[in-house]
């Protein structure tokens, strides 16, 4: 009986050593495996964009062989007789996006010098997370609580008094002239400012923290008040990010299609350089408009229209995300 | 004598001192008012919604399909199961690419080319319009197919959530101390082994929150469903066909002139803003518990 033990425990000893041999190379095969699918993934996200650039191109093929370049200062929308430039539409996008940062970037700084260097401890987290929730609202929410709460109120006790107090100023009164309705320009670009406020806070906030404390109590050592260590040490030291930052609600900005379709007005005219006119966007020209478009000319417009967007958007984003790892790396060195 | 000099060099700058303290006063007002008037539009936001569209939820608007204009009765039935099919599918198809891609950038290729290219491209399309990813979509499926689609629209969303899921996985990866990884290596396991058992373990509460947050980002998306899932007015499972979803289905009836359309958007914006909200909250609690 002891022999009969033995011999199975050399057995299974024996046994073992090529399993071990076998487990190895499945370990091995394994990871070759593993690293190969996580390498496709991270192809495919990276293939995701050659593919929508290329997509896009040959969609809006037809329009760009047709119109050129000359589709971007056209300001003809015309489906009936097939005529389209993009003008009024880049128009909007660009005028609404303006306002937006006009309005956005004073008060991002002041919520992001806010969090850092006023608010009390407790305070700061669920007053972050409040504003980063302003960013988590989706975008038809501010759409339809703009186009039904929002413009009417703006339209009485904002555009009407404007109107009465600068209508008939020689310059200024251009741009409140139209009717006061509370839907055009100015309302997009006030509500997409409240959209992109989280994002340049945010990012405000994070580059705001990482100046190195020496450098600030260094400041405040030889007398400077809390506001002249923001102005002239933190917001020098973080310069490339905060640009970063307002680049990124740019981008944002540029793109963002609901919020601005619904408080636009979708008209294809541009008769006055008034905030208060109806006017359209290149994000909102596609919501409304791309479903039904006909196949053919008018399609492919809209394509270029969003190749058009994606273009800028790419190459604005792209500026924010270079800024933002220069001050990473500056930061890396210093410390 | 310096004593003298220094306390001349504090008298002569008084009134300077004085305008410094007065800018500082005035800076740090505004700063607070600018916190205030960032959180004055979240309320205003979340009162309107609560005011306008929780009257509108009922027993129908979850059992019920959208009804025609000016009916009576009717709820958002169709929509919010079409919405909730979508989300799921896009997320089920959109997070397991995320995740290996972002195990990709945290564990094999921190400095390859590939790497820090495939980084820079995520974090564009993290903020790329999401229109235009319907745009793409459509010329990629509904143009080929002819027909708009709830499977289009799956398509549209995944494809939002993959960058949302690389950022955050990424990240939380690198969160993880290497001594972890190299304890484990010591003990003979293989590195898909590692990954899978200790880094993607540890950093699991991380990797969920970012799922989570692209969960509340796809469930409110609108434009890219528009020229791919389209809209429904019935109740439908078909994902060859258009589907019914919340977001389009908010935006034809906001837009219309008919009551109880409108009634019913407001109804769905309560819905979403609700999910959203609790989702992104969620998230964030379940985060912090881990730190």
């Amino acid at each position: 009986m002891t022999a009969t033990m033995t011999t199975t425990t050399i057995q299974s000893e024996a046994m073992q050593s090529p399993q071990q041999a076998l487990r190895r190379r499945s370990g091995q095969v394994g990871d070759l495996i593993f690293a190969g699918v996580a390498r496709l993934a991270a192809v495919i996200t990276l293939a995701l964009l050659v593919a929508i650039i290329v997509s896009l191109v040959a969609g809006a093929w037809p329009s760009i062989k047709h119109f050129g370049l000359a589709f971007l200062w056209t300001a003809e929308w015309d489906p009936v007789q097939q005529k389209f430039g993009g003008l009024i539409m880049i128009y909007g996008t660009l005028m609404t996006s303006l306002i937006a940062l006009l309005i956005a970037v004073p008060v991002s700084f002041g919520i992001a010098l806010f969090l850092t260097e006023l608010s009390p401890r407790w305070l700061k987290r669920p007053l972050g997370t409040a504003i980063e929730l302003l960013a988590a609202v989706p975008s038809i929410v501010y759409g339809m609580w703009g186009l039904l709460v929002f413009s009417p109120i703006l339209a009485e006790f904002v555009q009407q008094p404007l109107q009465n107090a600068f209508g008939s100023a020689p310059f200024v009164g251009q741009l409140f002239s139209g009717p006061p309705v509370g839907i055009g320009i100015l309302s997009a670009g006030i509500i997409l400012a409240i959209m992109i406020i989280p994002f340049i806070a945010a990012v405000m906030r994070d580059v705001f923290e990482v100046t190195p404390a020496m450098l600030k109590e260094s400041a405040y050592g030889v007398g400077a008040t809390t506001w002249e260590v923001v102005w002239k040490v933190v917001l020098p030291y973080t310069k490339t990010g905060v640009i970063g930052g307002i680049m990124l609600g740019l981008g944002r900005a540029l793109g963002e299609t609901m919020a601005v379709t619904f408080v636009i007005g979708n008209f294809n005219q541009l008769s006055s350089l008034s905030l208060f006119e109806a006017a359209n966007s290149i994000t909102s020209a596609l919501a409304n408009e791309f479903a039904e478009a006909s196949p053919g000319l008018h399609e492919a417009s809209l394509i270029y229209l969003g190749l058009l967007l994606f273009f800028i958007t790419f190459v604005v984003l792209a500026l924010s995300k270079l800024l933002l790892l220069r001050l990473q790396r500056s930061e890396g060195k210093r410390t | 004598m310096s004593a003298i000099g220094l306390n001349r060099a504090v008298v002569d700058r008084v009134p300077m001192h004085r305008r410094r303290k007065l800018v500082n006063v005035i800076a740090l007002s505004l700063s607070l008012a600018a916190m205030a008037f960032g959180l004055f539009w979240l309320l205003w936001i979340l009162f309107e919604t609560v005011r306008l569209g929780a009257g509108g939820i009922a027993f129908a608007t979850f059992v019920q399909s959208t009804p025609a204009p000016n009916v009576e009765g009717g709820g958002l039935a169709n929509a919010i199961v079409g919405s909730v099919v979508m989300v799921l599918l896009g997320t089920g198809i959109g997070t397991p690419i995320g995740i290996l891609a972002g195990i990709y950038l945290a564990e094999y290729g921190r400095n390859t080319w590939l790497g820090h290219i495939t980084r820079f491209i995520n974090d564009i399309l993290l903020s790329a319009p999401s229109i235009v990813i319907g745009l793409f979509v459509y010329t990629i499926i509904v143009a080929r197919t002819r027909s708009f689609s709830g499977f289009a629209g799956v398509i549209a969303l995944a494809l939002i959530v993959i960058p949302v899921v690389v950022r955050t996985t990424e990240n939380m990866l690198q969160l993880i101390p290497n001594a972890l990884r190299e304890a484990a290596f010591a003990l003979g396991a293989p590195k898909w082994i590692v990954i899978r058992s200790v880094t993607l373990r540890a950093a699991v509460a991380g990797v969920v929150t970012g799922v989570l947050l692209a969960v509340a980002r796809i469930a409110g998306e609108t434009a890219p469903l528009l020229f791919t899932a389209l809209s429904n007015q019935f109740f439908s499972l078909d994902l060859r066909s258009p589907m019914a979803n919340l977001p389009v289905t908010i935006f034809k009836f906001a837009m219309s002139p008919f009551a109880n359309w409108q009634h019913l958007a407001w109804a769905g914006v309560f819905i979403i803003t609700l999910g959203v909200l609790a989702l992104n909250v969620a998230a964030r609690v379940l985060f912090r518990k881990r730190d």
